[in-house]
Order: C-alpha cells, then sequence, then structure tokens
C-alpha cells in the first residue's frame, strides 16, 4: 500500500498551502477534504444560477503577499481586488461616508465631529505602529519563553528588539492595548458615537465579545494590520470569490506533484508506538504516511478524530476547554437590482463597497447581550460587501450579490436547537434590519442562503462556526496559540502538526499558518526550507 | 494641412491662447474627473487619474475602462505609393499587411536612432492610418520626398479615439450592437455604421490586456460615450488616466517615450536616445525588404551588438525601483545601468522594472540601489534583481478569439 510523505487533513487554505512548500520541497503529500469542494472557509460556489457566493470568508487583506508572490499564485489564477468606500449606518437615518480619498475623508469626520476628524491622524498613525510591530510576526514561529533552545532565545531577542524600537511610552501603551476593550481603546481618540461604533466593530468580528469586553482592542488590530499592495488596513475581494484563493493554491500543490482526494472525510488519525502514522477516512479507506498535518481546529483535531488514549493527560482538557465559541452568522443574498440606501447619495465609489449597520456603541452591545442570553439580536450588527459591484465575475451584469457579516449569532440556542425554521428566523431578521436602512431591499431578493454558526460548524468542520478556529484573544495568541507549550505546530503526539488557524498567527485568510507549520516540519524532517521569509512593506 | 485650435484672444478669456485644447470627450471626462487631476499631451489637457490611480488599473484588469487617446496623432497616408513610403519610413516590412489589419512600428533616423513608435493601419491598398504619441508632420514630409503618389493628411484634432481596455470589454461592445466583435483577432480592424457616422474598432491597447480601440468622427464622440456608458455601467465602466495606464503597460512590458527612450530628432547630447535593438525591438527591424531609413546604422549595429538593452527585472522586495542605479556587484562598486520605470505590479505580486543595462553586464548579477524616503528620512536598500523574458502581465484572454464574457 502507498506511504505518503505526509498527509494533509482539510483541503481549506491553509492545508492547501501547507501541503504546497511541502511539495515543492519533493515531499509526496495528499490532502484530505471531507468535502467534495475544496476551500474550507475560503470557499466559492454557486447556489443560484449565474450568482456566485462567497460563502464563508468575504474579503482578503491578510492574505501575505510573500507567500502570493512565491508560490506564483498570480499565474495560478489569483487576483486581488480592492474594493473602495465603505457607509456606517447610524441611528435616527445618520450617515458615515468613509471616501477612498484622504482630504474627502477629513471632510466628512469633520462633519460629523472636527474633533474626530483631528483625533484621526493620531488613531491611524498609533494603529499603524501597532500593526506593524504585529506584522513581523506573521510569518515567524513564536519563540517558546519557557525553553532554552538557542533558537527560541534568538527569537525572544528578535521581538524584543522589535518591541523596544516602539519607544518608552509606546511599550506601556502596547502592553495596556493588548488587554483592552476597542470601546476604551477609542474613547481616547473620538467623541462622536457613530465614529467610534464603525471603528470598533472590527473588534468584535468574529468574537464572542463586545465592544466593551476586555481584549477586543487587539481584534480590532487583528482586523486592520493587513493589507493590500502595500496599503495598510485596505481590504480587497478575490476575483472569482474567496474560492479563487484556494482554487489558486491547489493549483500551485498540484503542480508541484502534490495530490488532493474530496469526499474522504477522515475517521481518525491513527497513531501507533506513540507516533502518527496515517488516517482512517470515513469511508473505510486508510492512508499511511511519514507525518500527519491537521488543519481541523485544534479542538475537533483532539476531541474528535483522536483517540484519547493515544494523547498525553492533559491535552484533550486543554482542547476540550480551547475558548473557540461560535458568535457570527453568514447570510448571502442575491439581489435583481442594486440596492439603495437612505441618506447615502448615488455615488458609485461609496454606495457599493461596504456597508456596515451599526446602530450605535449602545446598540452594539445589546446584540451581545442578546448573543450571551442564547438568541439572536432583531438589532444585529452587519459587516455588508457587494462583491458584484466590482467583480464582473460573480453576478450576472446589473444583478449583485450582497455578502453579509452577522454579528452575532449563538452556536447554540436558549430554546433548544437550531432547526431550519429557526435559521430562516434568524435570515429574515438580517434582511428586516438592512430594510430599515434600504426600503424596498426585500423586493430585490432573487435567492438566500443562511448560515448560522450550526451550519458552519456542519458544513466547513470549525467548531461552533467559529471563523478564527479559536478566538483571538490574549491567553491564545503567540506562544499561547493554540496551547501553551504547543505554539510551534508541533502537537504532543511525535509527527502530528498542526496548520490551521488554531495556530499563530490565527485567522483571516492570511496562509500564514499553513506556510509556517510547513516551515517547522520541513526542519523536523531536515529538508531544505521552502517557505519564504515575509516582505513587510513597513520594513 | 492641420486645423488650428482657436487661439485668437477673445474678450472674455484674455488666458484662452495659453489654455490646453478639450478633448472631444471633455465634458463626460470632466465631470468625472473627481480629483481635478490634469496633465497635458499634445496641447490638449489629458487626465492623470479621474479618481485613484490603482482603482482605475484595476478596472482596466478586472473590469472595463476607458483611455481617452484623442491626443494621439493620426495621420491618413494615402496614394499610390502610400505602402512604399511607409515601407520605406519603418523598419518593419508592412508590405506584407493584410488588409483592416494593424501592426506596431518604429522609425529611425539616418543613425538607426529611433524617433518614435507607432501604430499603422490598412484600411485599403492605398490608405493607411498611421498614429504615433508626438507629432509627426515634419517627419513625414520629409518621408514622402522622391515619392510622386503619396498624401499625408493629420487627423488629430478630427477623428476622437477611445481606448477601451479590460476583461469585459468584448461583452459590453456586443451589447452594444457590434455585431461580430468577438470574431476580431488581435490587430484586426472592423468598422461599423454608428449614429449616421462610421465607428472603426481595432482590437489594439497599451494595456497588455484584452482591449479594443474605438475611432470615430469627434463630433459623434460624445454620442459613443453615452452609449458606452450606459451599457458599460453593469461592467464597472470607468475611465482611466495616465497613471493608472503608465501600470498596465509597464506590466505588459511595453515602452513609453520620455521613459525607456528619449525622441531622436529631441535629443541634445550624443546617444542619449536609442536604436530599437537598444530597446529590445530587434523584431522590428526587417532587413530582408527593401531599403528603409536607418538601415545601414542599424546592420552594423546588429552585427556590433546593441551597448544597452532593454531589460524586465523581477526585483526582491517590494520597494519601486524607479530611477534606480544597477550594478553588477552588491557592493555597487561597478555600474551597468539604470531602471526606466519601476512599480509594485498588483497583478503579478512582484516588484517590476524596465531597465537599460549593458548588454555585456546582462547575465552576470545584477543589484539594484533603490532609494526611498520615509517619513522625510531617506533611505537605501540594495535588492537582487532577476531578468524576467516574459511580460510580467500577459492573459490568455489577451490573445483569446472569441474572448470570453470576463
Amino acid at each position: 500500500m502507498k506511504r505518503y510523505d505526509a498527509i494533509i487533513i482539510g483541503a481549506g487554505h491553509n492545508g492547501l498551502t501547507n501541503a504546497a512548500y511541502l511539495a515543492r520541497a519533493g515531499l509526496d503529500v495528499v490532502v484530505v477534504e471531507k468535502n467534495d469542494y475544496i476551500g474550507g472557509a475560503a470557499v466559492s460556489r454557486e447556489l443560484h444560477d449565474g450568482w456566485v457566493y462567497s460563502n464563508c470568508s468575504y474579503v482578503c487583506s491578510m492574505m501575505r503577499q510573500a507567500i502570493h508572490r512565491d508560490l506564483d499564485l498570480s499565474r495560478h489564477g489569483l487576483m486581488l481586488v480592492p474594493y473602495l468606500g465603505n457607509v456606517s449606518f447610524g441611528e435616527g437615518g445618520q450617515v458615515f461616508q468613509g471616501y477612498h480619498d484622504e482630504q474627502a475623508n477629513f471632510l466628512e469626520l469633520k462633519r460629523h465631529s472636527p474633533h474626530d476628524a483631528d483625533s484621526m491622524h493620531r488613531f491611524q498613525a498609533d494603529l499603524t505602529r501597532y500593526a506593524q510591530f504585529i506584522r513581523k510576526t506573521l510569518m515567524r514561529t513564536p519563540p517558546d519563553p519557557a525553553s532554552f533552545k538557542p533558537r527560541d532565545i534568538r527569537e525572544l531577542i528578535f521581538l524584543g528588539r522589535q518591541f523596544w524600537t516602539l519607544g518608552e511610552r509606546e511599550i506601556y501603551e502596547y502592553i495596556r492595548f493588548f488587554t483592552m476593550s476597542a470601546a476604551e481603546f477609542l474613547e481616547d481618540y473620538f467623541e462622536n458615537d457613530l465614529i467610534r461604533a464603525s471603528m470598533a466593530t472590527p473588534g468584535i468580528i468574529g468574537t464572542a465579545l463586545g465592544v466593551y469586553s476586555p481584549g477586543s482592542a487587539y481584534i480590532l488590530l487583528h482586523h486592520v494590520m493587513g493589507d493590500v499592495d502595500g496599503s495598510i488596513g485596505a481590504w480587497g475581494l478575490a476575483r472569482g470569490g474567496m474560492g479563487a484563493i484556494s482554487n489558486a493554491i491547489a493549483s500551485a500543490l498540484q503542480a508541484a506533484g502534490g495530490e488532493i482526494r474530496t469526499g474522504s472525510g477522515v475517521q481518525q488519525i491513527i497513531v501507533r508506538n506513540g507516533k502518527a502514522c496515517g488516517v482512517a477516512l470515513e469511508n473505510g479507506d486508510e492512508i499511511n504516511a511519514g507525518i500527519v498535518v491537521s488543519n481541523l481546529d485544534a479542538k475537533r483535531t483532539f476531541t474528535q478524530v483522536m483517540d484519547r488514549n493515544d494523547l498525553p493527560p492533559g491535552i484533550y482538557k486543554k482542547a476540550k476547554n480551547f475558548k473557540i465559541r461560535g458568535s457570527s452568522g453568514k447570510v448571502n443574498i442575491a439581489l435583481s437590482g442594486l440596492p439603495k440606501f437612505t441618506n447615502v447619495p448615488d455615488n458609485r465609489y461609496i454606495n457599493r463597497g461596504g456597508q456596515a449597520f451599526i446602530g450605535s456603541m449602545d446598540s452594539l452591545e445589546r446584540a451581545y447581550d442578546c448573543w450571551k442570553r442564547g438568541r439572536w439580536s432583531d438589532q444585529p450588527f452587519i459587516e455588508a460587501v457587494i462583491p458584484s459591484a466590482w467583480d464582473p465575475t460573480v453576478a450576472p451584469p446589473g444583478k449583485h450579490w450582497m455578502s453579509n457579516f452577522v454579528q452575532y449569532c449563538p452556536p447554540k440556542l436558549a430554546d433548544g436547537p437550531w432547526t431550519t425554521e429557526k435559521r430562516d428566523a434568524f435570515g429574515q431578521s438580517v434582511v428586516d434590519r438592512i430594510e430599515q436602512y434600504s426600503p424596498g431591499f426585500s423586493d430585490l431578493i432573487v435567492h438566500m442562503e443562511v448560515r448560522t454558526p450550526h451550519e458552519i460548524e456542519n458544513e466547513v468542520g470549525l467548531t461552533e462556526g467559529n471563523i478564527f478556529q479559536g478566538e483571538l484573544t490574549i491567553d491564545q495568541l503567540l506562544f499561547n496559540r493554540p496551547f501553551p507549550g504547543y505554539a510551534q505546530y508541533r502537537m504532543p503526539v511525535k509527527n502530528l502538526y498542526m496548520c490551521g488557524s488554531s495556530t499563530h498567527p490565527g485567522g483571516g485568510v492570511s496562509a500564514t499558518c499553513g506556510a509556517n507549520a510547513a516551515r517547522e516540519i520541513l526542519m523536523d524532517l531536515r529538508r531544505p526550507n521552502t517557505v519564504p521569509e515575509d516582505d513587510c512593506y513597513d520594513e | 494641412m492641420n486645423e488650428i485650435a482657436d487661439t485668437t484672444p477673445n474678450q472674455t478669456d484674455p488666458f484662452a491662447g495659453e489654455r490646453p485644447m478639450q478633448s472631444p470627450f471633455h465634458p463626460r471626462q470632466a465631470a468625472l474627473n473627481l480629483r481635478e487631476s490634469w496633465s497635458a499631451w499634445n496641447g490638449y489637457r489629458f487626465a492623470e487619474c479621474y479618481y485613484d490611480p490603482e482603482f482605475e488599473y484595476f478596472c482596466v484588469r478586472n473590469a472595463c475602462a476607458t483611455y481617452d487617446i484623442c491626443p494621439m496623432q493620426k495621420y491618413f497616408v494615402t496614394g499610390a505609393d502610400a505602402e512604399a513610403m511607409l515601407n520605406r519610413m519603418v523598419t518593419r516590412d508592412i508590405s506584407k499587411m493584410k488588409m483592416n489589419r494593424v501592426t506596431y512600428v518604429v522609425w529611425c533616423n539616418d543613425e538607426g536612432r529611433m524617433i518614435d513608435d507607432g501604430t499603422i493601419f490598412k484600411l485599403a491598398p492605398d490608405r493607411f492610418m498611421l498614429t504615433c504619441g508626438s507629432s509627426c508632420v515634419a517627419w513625414l514630409k520629409m518621408s514622402s520626398f522622391g515619392f510622386v503618389n503619396v498624401h499625408c493628411e493629420d487627423v488629430s484634432d478630427q477623428m476622437a479615439g477611445l481606448s477601451f481596455q479590460g476583461p469585459s470589454t468584448c461583452a459590453v461592445l456586443k451589447k452594444l450592437g457590434l455585431d461580430g466583435i468577438e470574431n476580431a483577432k488581435p490587430f484586426d480592424i472592423r468598422h461599423f455604421p454608428f449614429a449616421g457616422g462610421e465607428l472603426m474598432v481595432s482590437r489594439t491597447g497599451f494595456t497588455g490586456d484584452l482591449g479594443y480601440e474605438l475611432w470615430i468622427d469627434k463630433s459623434l464622440a460624445l454620442e459613443l460615450w453615452d452609449r458606452l456608458y450606459a451599457i458599460g455601467a453593469d461592467y464597472g465602466i470607468q475611465p482611466f488616466g495616465e497613471a493608472a495606464t503608465n501600470m498596465a503597460r509597464l506590466e505588459a512590458g511595453f515602452i513609453m517615450p520620455d521613459m525607456e527612450f528619449n525622441e531622436a530628432l529631441k535629443t541634445v547630447h550624443l546617444r542619449h536616445d536609442h536604436t530599437p535593438f537598444e530597446l529590445n525591438l530587434g523584431w522590428l527591424v526587417d532587413f530582408k525588404k527593401p531599403h528603409f531609413n536607418g538601415r545601414s546604422a542599424l546592420w552594423a549595429e546588429k552585427q556590433r551588438g546593441p551597448e544597452y538593452i532593454l531589460t524586465k527585472l523581477d526585483i526582491e522586495g517590494n520597494k519601486p525601483a524607479q530611477h534606480s542605479w544597477l550594478y553588477a556587484n552588491k557592493r555597487c562598486t561597478r555600474e551597468i545601468g539604470y531602471v526606466t520605470s519601476g512599480m509594485w505590479s498588483p497583478a503579478a505580486k512582484a516588484n517590476i522594472a524596465l531597465a537599460m543595462i549593458r548588454s555585456e553586464y546582462v547575465k552576470g548579477e545584477i543589484w539594484a540601489s533603490i532609494d526611498y524616503e520615509k517619513e522625510l528620512r531617506q533611505y537605501t536598500k540594495i535588492a537582487r534583481c532577476t531578468v524576467q523574458n516574459k511580460p510580467f502581465w500577459a492573459p490568455a484572454r489577451a490573445r483569446a478569439t472569441p474572448p470570453g464574457d470576463f
């Protein structure tokens, strides 16, 4: 029976990236995927004739250029297109328009608050400084602070040096920042509630925290530290939907001789003599390999596809308690035309980029309260974008599709399990919310795909539908991700590795987890490294 | 032969004579130029950008966009001797051209130094259109010397031109009613009746992508614009300016006057102009055809090999290498050339450049010394360069016939 050098479980973008780098190093690799299609949560699917949804993740900013360039993803069909403009909807018809042009943006801010227009400069400078520091860690394996290995010490010194260059005052600020709430952080800069709320929303996306919860400030940073072609904080769309990212990486993998098997869910990771040596598939097949790399989240890896007896004591419990609470839903809507929004001019540069249906700081927190009580809010925060206004490949000409990311949506309801009726009622609450700002919106709806954490878990395999494969709080970041002592992609069983966003640096479609894990694996196998260093724009 | 724009000082505007001319598309373009970002080309007011260069660039690469080529110089060269005259002038053999085809050409002075590049449209056996970036009236007159039956007419200010580029252009033109446009191959020309006049469409462009150039009498320019934009609205149509053009053409590896080459007739210093061989355009020089201008000098150059050669570079890191010096060693002690154009390519995700490099060094190590600024401080980065032989961007759709809808 054939024995591969490596099996990667899960054909999400990180699994594919990991496999591509291993294959490029000459390893014989196979990626096994439970679904009949690849992509995991970076996927495009045509569920309604002519409309191609990015079913899960929907925008892109963290994808590392170094990886894109190194795997030659452009030649494999990937194009990332930045989109412009965003509108934040407040209460009582209040609208805050985010213009692309700095001058125009300054004037718009000034209309809301001259104080905030000025403060924005300091905010941007501070945030950029923080982002530059954390960006340097993305394509590096976190050092183990308890280890005395020369490599860990070298990395710690590197990080220490980078940290020191922030300057004394900023070091204090940075440490504060890591544990603060988004609301507290923003209070230092902005007076206007809608501006504050619109700046705070990245702090809660994908996270079971509210804007006032400690730790949400870092999540805010996590969402603005990406870039599109060097413009930090910009967001882009993958031409053809997010699946284009996975497809391009898969094509690079196949060009390097790697194999992908879809429709091959893993029943169990086989461990013999304390070493991972293959997987048993749900269909009864077994595949043998020298190493096994799990692109599943940490909880799923250790509590679902492994025998508890194969694990050292303590790990099962750590995995069981891994913080991976589902907090968001996704509603993809096919539209017969471009929606019109109240108080938003027919300016093509702002009315079809991103829409944030916010309300106020207060309503954001109230939506979180609903989540805590196991129900969805009738005034949820929705981050929407209309990809079809930018990408001619995802809807017929003149037709559109709107991606709605909904915060919050509980993984478990207080009144019993999710049902089809409850899922549809959740979808309706999102439509009703948009209708408040866009009268006539419902009449444009051609098709809808409603995804609660329940659907996301079942279809994609993300535990509780958590988009980051585990929350991005300080207790689960850097050398603590996924668990202290296991942050270097090697897992407690020999020859078992993890490469999903449960590992450093976490979620966001950056492809870094998969790439970093490949670097570590190749080091263990004493193969030459094929993974590039980051070429940060802000060096 | 040229109708000069009215520059007589008038009562209301004492500065009228100093103001740039307006293109036939100006009323629509001015309304869309939110940045008031104008430059000038051949006396015309010309957009540097309308909204944002990178956004406009992505409209070209991702959807469809228009570029005003009214300021481009256009000449009808007609008569029984037209073909012979042009063939005597340019380095390429145009006698093999088929009807309704376009070809890219360069022409040189007696020393084989390049005067300009442009395109020749063969519209009838005795009727050609020559387009080029700079005025060519005097050179055409000189080139016509000795040819009895040739007539040159400057139609630059009568004929409007709109370059329409991007992956969804064919879909838009089909919807505009241009039947069979999808069957036009690259460099084909098609003619269509349009609003009582004629619309000429060539499958040409300066972006390396799928695209067309639309040619029409200036009286119908706005009618064309309005119909195109009405249909294009659902396809993401957007005007793009010079900045975005420069990005797209660099990815395609196309040369730009005043960037890659200095026009020979405007060059003061010896050898600050270039031969086609130096610009890596040797494939445009046909020594098998009858005599042409600059032939003996170019023949000598071909035997000798050019002093410099224009080279495509992929440069490590992401600092654009515009204006950088190039060296044969990392210590930067042996200078071997200079970067003519450089940028971060969003499509290729690479740090790309065109560079003039001394021929003997092209095969060795190449290092760029890149200066850049960060908050008023100057930095220098030494980056390794790799020679690329293919264009940085060459999608299959640019060559496909029929092209897809996006």
